[in-house]
This record gives structure tokens, C-alpha cells and sequence, in this order.
């Protein structure tokens, strides 16, 4: 029986897909699995595979076109099988204004029929990601239910049920291995609800209403520090003298500054969710790299868990990738708060425009020499920065943004505190 | 405690209650001399005489009617159905005059009367005479429907039909005559709308009723060798039904099978799976699997029979798909 090919949500959310290239040519054999096309997304190229066995019979969108998730692009079928009942089927739901009487009936059977072939490729292949219908992760409403009270995030979660359907021993099996699953070595197990939902009070709500009105959708105010990396450099200089393995850059101290501040302040590591603040008891931390296609955040997981030697590796690592365009959609997506660098641009400093629903972002400047006043009345030079804080002033007010800033800059400045 | 077949439990009911109250007096076809057709009313037509022993000609929508004409000036008939498919012919009066008599009048006639005999499949009745209908009756305002599956619960559900109010449906089974079970000398009532956690276990419900309730223990029995933990629901009384039971085993265990003898389509299994649906949706780990009768008039040969009853195997099968054991 032939199988359509759709274009398939290949991250959480792509709404088109532009085929890059086709990787196979009509007539040739594929097998359910095989990659039939490269497909770039709002993020990234990925793979789109074969859900059925047969030949591809026929190719329905050209390479560097676009087109909508659901939409037919090839069909596989066997050599000598008649499509055209398919191919007829994709014209009756495009053309579905002018034949309002046939298209419903006949789009919806074949979606179906699709959705049943894309659900059974991943129960013979062990799933590595969940299986996802249209976007749509499938699981049981109790494993959802699960997920959301562990905090545990599902598109992460490889379904064992049919079809990949993430089920309760899924997550139970995700909540005791979860620690190792980012970092193998460190990160020591942790017991409770990995974030906190708090209600909204009427003064928050009032307050997320009335600054709204004041500032586009997200009132934002920033907050700007010049931290002193004299101590930073310091100890750069001392462990690099221990050997080349051991060298950080000072992005590396402020991110994992950035992150073990957050997890001292879940009030800022946060997400704003309209009826509610949700505050992370987890920091994954998101760094913003430009690549030649855009911007993109690659998240740190745990990264308030992690060395300064994991977060140095990883952050490059992440950066690479994603400047390759090789991230998965995993990749990018569950930061809780993010950090932006324009340092190694010669910005001095700037504001970053907050990724919601994260309710904050750090903006790090360029570090430049200054010379400062001592207090015994001579002068120095010192390696100083500029950190900008975005903050949604309807979950961060200013002394809380102006408080994580202290800790933040106790941090930096004193980077032995980094190991405590 | 005295262990007794189900048919004696029935026998006792009807001897304790018709002491108890002597506007209480059984009829239908050969309930007196022939000491009814399964034996049920054995004895009764000696004990109590023919006004309250009354053997009926074939005509299940007269005698049916003679009841409901009874209970309306003040007697607690109980009318045995030689099966629940002859009473076909007595549906009439069954759902358009007991059922609705007391509100139709503006409560001026109660209906304080039960309709008894056995229902479903026994052996090879072919497809006339194996046929359950607890979901026909169930779906009648007015009527209350019960379905014992044990000789206690059977005693302790047909008295509390003679002494309730309203018509009372009591569904009992020629394959569970013979059974038996321990009923305590003393008198005892088991409320109507009340079901019984029949056995306990945390990895799957199985909810039944009547004959299927011998299924699903034997079917939690063999799932415990594999350490598999049933919770037997038996609901006993299918209108009004026990939703709390339900949903407190189900949000329990995160997973059901309902298992019934009668057909799939518009079934008791389909009102007990709308209701986990409803108040059980975040507690579900599976799609919840209905185990029923095959969707065709009972064959007569003995081993297409079978294959249409859900049994044991059938049972056991879809709890290891809830438990995503097999596919």
C-alpha cells in the first residue's frame, strides 16, 4: 500500500519546512527509515525520513520551496501501484475551497492513514526522540500529568508505549536517570518538583497589567553593572599555567557565575505564564549565538550543577553546532534564562531583548581596561565589564533584578565563590 | 460460616423476606409445583400456599402486567422470568408501566416490585436464549438493575430488591446456580448502588459484573503468578451505578480493563469507560480496553460459542496491553 511522505514538524515550532534537497530521485528503493530529503526549518536542517517501504514515486515539491507542515511532498509506493488516488487526494484538500463537498471526506481519511504510518516507524526503532503527531508529543494524559509535576520535560522523554507513546514507567525511568542524562560525571541527584508554579496575587496582577499598557507586550526595564574581573583574570592565569586543558575564557566564569546565581534566585530564573510564575529549582541556561542564518539558544542544561570545565566545553561545543546548524530541536529548547555576549564585538554594552517566557536576559559587553581609584588615593588599571539585565518587570521587580546583579558580581569578583 | 450454592441464597431471600412481609409473593411460569425451572423457589409453594406461590400460564406480558396491577394497590410482587429472554415479551410492561407507573401517577402508585431470572449465555442455547441484557434495562429511567455474581451478594441484593420501593431488575445466571459461596446464618442487606472491591492490587482494574466477576478473579489469580496486581471491581448494582468505586480504583491504579458478558456496542462497558474518561483523564496511563461478547447472535456450535464469550484468556490479554506488556 503506497504511503504518503508530509512535511513533518521537525521542532516544536515549525509551521513550514523548506526542502533543501532531495536524496532520492523518483523510482529509486527506500526503506522506512531512510532520509528522503533535507528539510530546513525555523531552526535548523533536518532529516525527513521514509515512514514506508517501496520506491519513491513521485517528488511534489521542488528543492528550496516551502511548504506548510501536513503538506503532501512525495508518495512511496510500489512500482507498478496506481497513486494516483493520492496524488488526486492532495489536489481535492488544496483545491479545497472550490470542492468544499469532496475534500473534508477525503483529506481527513488520508490524514489519518498518514498519522498511523508515521506512529508505527518509531515502535520498530527504538525511539531516540518521543513520537510527535503534527508538533503533538504523544503520551498518556497520566504521564503528562507526571512529566508536569517533576518538572519533567516530555519532548526529552523517548516513548516506550505503542508508537512511541510516552507512558508512566517512561517518566519514572526519565525522573531516577535524569541526572545523568546531561552530565554523566556531576550532577548529584535531586529529589522534589523541579520548579515551583506560584500563583499570581492581585498586586502582581495588577502590576503585569498596568506596565504592559506602559511597554509593549513585555515591560521591560535594565539594569547595568560594571563588574571587576581583576580576580577572574587572576585565576584564568593561574590554572592555564597548569596546562592548556585547563584554560577557560572569561565567558565561560560569567556563565557559570550566571548560573549558579540563578540557582540562588529562582524568582529571576523564572518563566512568566500569564496566570502564573513559574519558578525553576533547575537553572538550564540558554547562550545566544549568531550564526549566518540568525539567531539561535542552545540551553546548557543543569548548567548551575556543572564545572567550570563542562559548561567551557559544552558552551563551545553548543556554539559550533549550532553555527553548523546542527542543533536538534532538544537542543534549543527548556532554557529557563538566557545570556547574550556582544563582548568579542567591541559592544561596551547593550540591552537584550528577553526570550519569553523567560522573564530575564544578561547582555555581557566588551571587557576593557579602566583605570579606577583606589581607595588609598593612587589609581589602577583594571579589567572591568558591563552586564545589562533585561528584566519583565511583571515577574522581576527592580530590587530583585537589582539583587541577583549583587550575587552575580559577588561571584565574579570573587570567583574562588564558585566553587562552593 | 455455612457455604451454600447461589440458587439456595436466592431460595433463602425469598423465604426470609416473605416472612418478613406478607404482602411479598412470587410468580411465573412453574415457580409452585415444579418448585421453579432452576429450582430457585424450591419449597416456597408448601411453606406459603398458592395465594402467595403463584404459578402463571406462559404469557410473560400478562403475568408481568398482574404485577405491576399488584404492586399499584399495595402488594411486593416478585416476577421470576423463566430467562431474561422470554421476558422480551414482557417488555412492555416492564419499561412503559413499572418503570415509569410512580412518575407518570405524580407519585401517586409505587412500584415496589422486582423482576427476576437468570440472563446471558449459558451452554449452547444458540442465539434466541444466550443473550445479556443488563445494558437494555440498565438504560431505562426508573428502573434499577442489579447483578449478582456471588451467592452472598445474590442473597443480600434480592432482599434489599424486595424491600426497595421501586422496580428492581435482578439479573441472576443459570451457569451461576450451581456456584457456591460462604452466606452468614444471620440476616444481612447489601445496599443497591453499591459495588465491592472484590480483591485488591495496584497495576490494573478490571470492573465487571454478574458471571464476569468469577472471570476476573480467576483472571487476577493468574495475573498474581506474574506478579501482577489486580483490583477486581465488582459494580453488583449496574443503575444506579458506583462511579466513586470506579474512579477511586482507577486513579488507584492508572489503568482498566471492563469486562461484560454482553455485546460491545452501546454496552455497560461504554457508560463505565465514560465515566473513567470524565473524572479519571489525568490518572490514565492507557486507553482503557473493554472486554465483551463478539459482535454477532450467539453461535450454536460449541466451539464458535466459546470464541464469542469473553473469558479468561480474552481478559487476561487485554490487562497486559493496558500494561503495555503486549501489543
Amino acid at each position: 500500500m503506497a504511503t504518503k511522505v508530509s512535511m513533518e514538524a521537525l521542532s516544536p515550532t515549525m509551521e513550514e519546512g523548506r526542502l533543501v534537497k532531495w536524496l532520492k530521485n523518483e523510482g529509486d528503493a527506500v526503506k522506512s527509515g531512510d532520509v528522503l530529503a533535507e528539510v530546513e526549518t525555523d531552526k535548523a536542517v533536518m532529516e525527513l525520513v521514509a515512514r514506508g517501504e517501496g520506491v519513491l514515486r513521485k517528488r511534489l515539491v521542488n528543492e528550496g520551496d516551502a511548504v506548510p507542515v501536513g503538506t503532501l511532498v512525495g508518495v512511496i509506493g510500489s512500482a507498478s501501484e496506481d497513486i494516483t488516488a493520492l496524488l488526486g487526494g492532495s489536489a481535492a484538500s488544496s483545491a479545497a475551497v472550490s470542492a468544499p463537498s469532496v475534500a473534508p471526506a477525503v483529506a481527513p481519511a488520508a490524514g489519518t492513514a498518514a498519522a498511523a504510518k508515521t506512529a508505527a516507524a518509531p515502535a520498530a526503532a527504538p525511539a531516540a526522540a518521543p513520537a510527535t503527531t503534527g508538533g503533538r508529543t504523544v503520551a498518556s494524559p497520566l504521564a503528562r500529568r507526571l512529566a508536569s509535576d517533576a518538572g519533567v520535560d516530555l519532548q526529552r522523554i523517548a516513548g516506550s508505549g505503542p508508537g512511541g507513546r510516552v507512558v508512566k514507567r517512561d517518566i519514572e525511568a526519565a525522573m531516577t536517570s535524569q541526572p545523568t542524562q546531561s552530565s554523566a560525571n556531576s550532577t548529584p541527584a535531586r529529589t522534589g518538583s523541579d520548579f515551583t508554579d506560584i500563583p499570581l496575587t492581585q498586586i502582581r496582577k495588577t502590576i503585569a497589567r498596568r506596565l504592559a499598557e506602559s511597554i509593549g507586550p513585555i515591560p521591560t526595564f535594565y539594569l547595568t553593572v560594571e563588574i571587576d574581573l581583576s580576580r577572574a583574570a587572576e585565576m584564568r592565569a593561574a590554572v592555564a599555567e597548569l596546562g592548556d586543558e585547563f584554560k577557560v575564557s572569561f565567558n565561560d566564569i560569567i556563565l557559570k557565575a550566571t548560573a549558579t546565581a540563578l540557582s540562588q534566585h529562582p524568582e529571576v530564573n523564572a518563566h512568566w505564564l500569564g496566570d502564573s510564575i513559574r519558578q525553576f529549582n533547575r537553572v538550564h541556561l540558554g547562550m545566544a549565538v549568531a550564526t549566518d542564518d540568525g539567531l539561535i539558544v542552545p540551553v546548557i542544561f543543569d548548567a548551575d550543577q556543572k564545572r567550570l570545565s563542562e559548561i567551557s566545553a559544552e558552551s563551545r561545543s553548543l556554539a559550533k553546532r549550532a553555527r553548523e546548524r546542527k542543533l536538534t530541536p532538544a537542543e534549543y529548547t527548556g532554557s529557563t534564562c538566557s545570556v547574550s555576549n556582544l563582548g568579542m564585538m567591541q559592544i561596551d554594552q547593550f540591552t537584550a531583548i528577553i526570550n519569553p517566557p523567560e522573564c530575564g536576559i544578561l547582555a555581557i559587553g566588551a571587557i576593557e581596561d579602566k583605570v579606577v581609584a583606589e581607595a588609598d588615593g593612587g589609581f589602577t588599571v583594571r579589567k572591568k565589564v558591563k552586564i545589562t539585565m533585561s528584566c519583565d518587570h511583571r515577574a522581576i521587580d527592580g530590587a530583585v533584578g537589582a539583587r541577583f546583579l549583587q550575587t552575580l558580581r559577588r561571584m565574579i569578583e570573587n570567583p574562588l565563590m564558585l566553587v562552593y | 460460616m455455612p457455604i451454600i450454592t447461589y440458587r439456595d441464597a436466592l431460595n433463602q431471600a425469598l423465604r426470609e423476606e416473605m416472612h418478613k412481609d406478607d404482602r411479598v409473593f412470587l410468580m411465573g411460569e412453574e415457580v409452585g409445583v415444579y418448585n421453579g425451572a432452576y429450582k430457585v423457589s424450591k419449597g416456597l409453594l408448601e411453606e406459603f400456599g398458592e395465594m402467595r406461590v403463584v404459578d402463571t400460564p406462559i404469557t410473560e406480558l400478562g403475568f408481568a402486567g398482574v404485577g405491576v396491577g399488584a404492586a399499584m394497590v399495595g402488594l411486593r410482587p416478585v416476577v421470576e422470568f423463566m430467562t431474561w429472554n422470554f421476558a422480551l415479551l414482557a417488555i412492555d410492561q416492564v419499561v412503559n408501566a413499572a418503570a415509569k407507573m410512580l412518575y407518570m401517577s405524580g407519585g401517586q402508585f409505587p412500584m415496589p416490585m422486582v423482576f427476576r431470572g437468570p440472563n446471558g449465555a449459558a451452554l449452547q442455547l444458540s442465539a434466541q436464549h444466550s443473550q445479556a441484557w443488563e445494558s437494555w434495562l440498565a438504560h431505562i429511567p426508573g428502573l434499577k438493575v442489579v447483578t449478582p455474581g456471588t451467592p452472598y451478594d445474590a442473597k443480600g441484593l434480592l432482599k434489599s430488591a424486595i424491600r426497595d420501593d421501586n422496580p428492581v431488575i435482578v439479573l441472576e445466571g443459570e451457569m451461576l446456580y450451581n456456584t457456591k459461596g460462604e452466606v452468614p446464618e444471620e440476616e444481612y442487606l447489601i445496599p443497591l448502588g453499591k459495588a465491592e472491591l472484590k480483591r485488591e492490587g495496584s497495576d490494573c482494574s478490571i470492573i465487571t459484573s454478574g458471571k464476569m466477576v468469577l472471570v476476573a478473579m480467576q483472571a487476577a489469580d493468574t495475573l498474581a503468578k506474574e506478579g501482577i496486581k489486580i483490583d477486581v471491581v465488582d459494580l453488583r448494582t449496574i443503575r444506579p451505578m458506583d462511579v466513586e468505586a470506579i474512579t477511586t480504583s482507577v486513579k488507584k491504579t492508572n489503568r482498566a480493563v471492563v469486562l461484560e458478558e454482553g455485546w460491545e456496542i452501546c454496552g455497560i462497558g461504554a457508560q463505565v469507560v465514560d465515566y473513567i474518561q470524565r473524572d479519571c483523564f489525568d490518572h490514565l496511563d492507557a486507553p482503557v480496553i473493554r472486554v465483551h461478547q463478539a459482535d454477532v447472535p450467539m453461535p450454536y456450535a460449541k466451539m464458535l460459542e466459546r470464541a464469542a464469550k469473553p473469558d479468561l484468556a480474552k481478559t487476561i490479554a487485554a490487562v497486559k496491553k493496558v500494561m503495555y506488556l503486549e501489543a
